[in-house]
């Protein structure tokens, strides 16, 4: 399964009925250096498009949202105790959580790489 | 993530998309240093280089930051009666400042609020005056309106401002401009490089030692790029600017003072010389001073405080994130706030009701609903390392 993006320049890997989510490239360099993150609780669920947690920089805050509707199954506690990991291996090390889908339908309509580069390089 | 460009530059000011940006004249230099520019008070600025805020706020504390403040506002006063007349608009002395000293002002207004804050020299021919960007015109008028009959108000678009800030800014300099280092925390002079005049004060806004530096804008570029060229220096942008001068526990006007706070409720006490309180030999005479020099003497209530904030949680507390008293009642809201690089936890100052200011009391941050406890604490958050001889 390849990656799949949203217009909130989040990244997402789906695997079977669990998706793992993270920030983009673009959106860790938009921010500058992360120095705390708030993850949502494991059990929790959100609708798609909620705001499930923050990502903040010295100089700025920004929401992250749920890019599909589910729940959450686990969270980054790695990233939590190190934020800078989602600037330094943003689709890897500094993922923010997984999330069980509860309509495996919405991922369809999310963004292919070659649509977020484009979406990213005109915002 | 949908707001993070929005939020890049957090700081008011920001013009209409619509309306034309100005650019310094280091705008050709920032775009070759690779810097991401934001609208800031009217200029397109540098907010970051590439090092990346964090990086550019360690060096400057480690070495030396050099920032392009051209948007900052320069003037002259002059005439026989600059320094009377200046002081007519200040709860300031300025008439016994000693020539090539500088000094740090407020503009009032007739309610004793603060139009801006401001830095001068007596350079014994003129009075040398830096305003803040955003403000300049409206400064530029007020002062014209007020005391234009008395003195010359001249302004000074032709000059370029640069500050190198940091411990080894003094090596750097002096490598280039020798003599600066006689220079000691607030005073100024003239200097000569290649040519070029240059009015180098030993101030800043970090809380380091270091100078600010008044240049042609024909010889700024050149002298900004010999700046770059020596060891110690690296171009630092508005982001890392916020964070060293919010760890100095410094106002930025426009979030920690405006036309709603007097100087007494910023704390700025110290601002005003004696000679200008209650039982000076000048005390009063300047806009608002029933009110300050009653918030001072304690005649006239005194309802808000600044104070600054240490987060006991790693959670970033920013501006107008309302602060509560442990009973949950508001008590006050941020005026600025991030994580400090050097301090390593959350800083903020903010205004809070008087009985909540004293050092040592905590309150609750509700940041996203939730309280964040935070101490009040001393600032500067960091300490200052002025050069004093």
């Amino acid at each position: 399964m390849s990656l799949k993006y949203t217009e909130e320049h989040e990244w997402i890997l789906v695997e079977g009925d669990v998706a793992t989510v993270g920030i983009t490239h673009h959106a860790q360099d938009a921010l500058g250096d992360v120095v705390f993150v708030e993850l949502p609780e494991v059990g929790s669920s959100f609708e798609q498009k909620a705001v499930a947690g923050v990502v903040e920089s010295v100089k700025a805050a920004a929401d992250v949202y749920m890019p599909i509707s589910g729940q959450i199954t686990e969270v980054n506690e790695a990233l939590r105790g190190d934020p800078s990991l989602a600037n330094t291996d943003p689709l890897g090390a500094g993922w923010f959580f997984k999330v069980k889908l509860s309509d495996a339908s919405q991922v369809n309509a999310l963004l292919d790489e070659t649509a977020y580069t484009a979406f990213a390089a005109s915002n | 993530m949908i707001s993070v460009m929005v939020l890049l530059c957090p700081w008011r000011f920001q013009l209409s998309a619509d309306t034309a940006l100005l650019n310094t004249p280091l705008n050709a230099l920032h775009i070759e240093l690779g810097a991401r520019m934001v609208p800031f008070a009217g200029y397109s600025m540098p907010v970051q280089y590439p090092m990346g805020l964090m990086a550019e706020h360690h060096h400057t504390r480690a070495e030396a930051g050099l920032f392009d403040v051209s948007h900052m506002g320069q003037l002259r006063l002059v005439g026989p009666d600059a320094a009377a007349a200046f002081e007519s608009l200040m709860p300031i002395d300025v008439i016994d400042l000693p020539v090539g000293k500088q000094r740090y002002g407020l503009l009032l207004t007739d309610e004793g609020t603060i139009i801006d804050d401001l830095m001068f020299v007596n350079r014994g021919t003129d009075i040398f005056v830096i305003v803040n960007g955003a403000c300049k015109v409206n400064d530029i008028a007020h002062i014209q309106a007020r005391i234009g009959s008395r003195c010359q108000v001249i302004p000074m678009p032709e000059r370029a401002l640069l500050a190198l800030q940091g411990p080894k800014a003094v090596d750097a300099l002096s490598r280039m401009v020798p003599g600066v280092e006689k220079l000691v925390f607030m005073t100024g002079a003239s200097f000569d490089w290649q040519g070029a005049d240059l009015f180098i004060t030993r101030s800043g806004y970090t809380g380091e030692d270091g100078f600010e530096i008044s240049v042609g804008n024909d010889q700024v570029d050149a002298f900004a790029r010999a700046l770059l060229a020596q060891a110690e220096v690296k171009p630092i942008g508005l982001g890392a600017r916020n964070s060293l001068r919010l760890e100095a526990g410094l106002c930025l006007y426009g979030n920690d003072i405006d036309t709603t706070t007097t100087p007494i409720e910023a704390g700025l006490n110290w601002a005003l010389q004696k000679v200008r309180r209650t039982g000076g030999a000048r005390a009063g005479g300047f806009p608002g001073a029933n009110i300050v020099l009653g918030q001072l003497d304690g005649t006239y209530p005194l309802t808000r405080k600044r104070a600054g904030f240490i987060a006991q949680e790693r959670v970033p507390v920013r501006e107008h994130v309302e602060l509560h008293n442990l009973q949950g009642v508001k008590i006050g809201e941020v005026s600025s706030g991030l994580l400090g690089p050097t301090a390593n936890v959350p800083v903020a100052m903010g205004y809070v009701d008087a009985a909540n200011a004293a050092i040592g009391t905590v309150v609750n941050a509700m940041v996203r609903g939730k309280a964040v406890p935070m101490t009040v604490s001393a600032m500067p958050f960091v300490p200052n390392r002025y050069y004093r001889g």
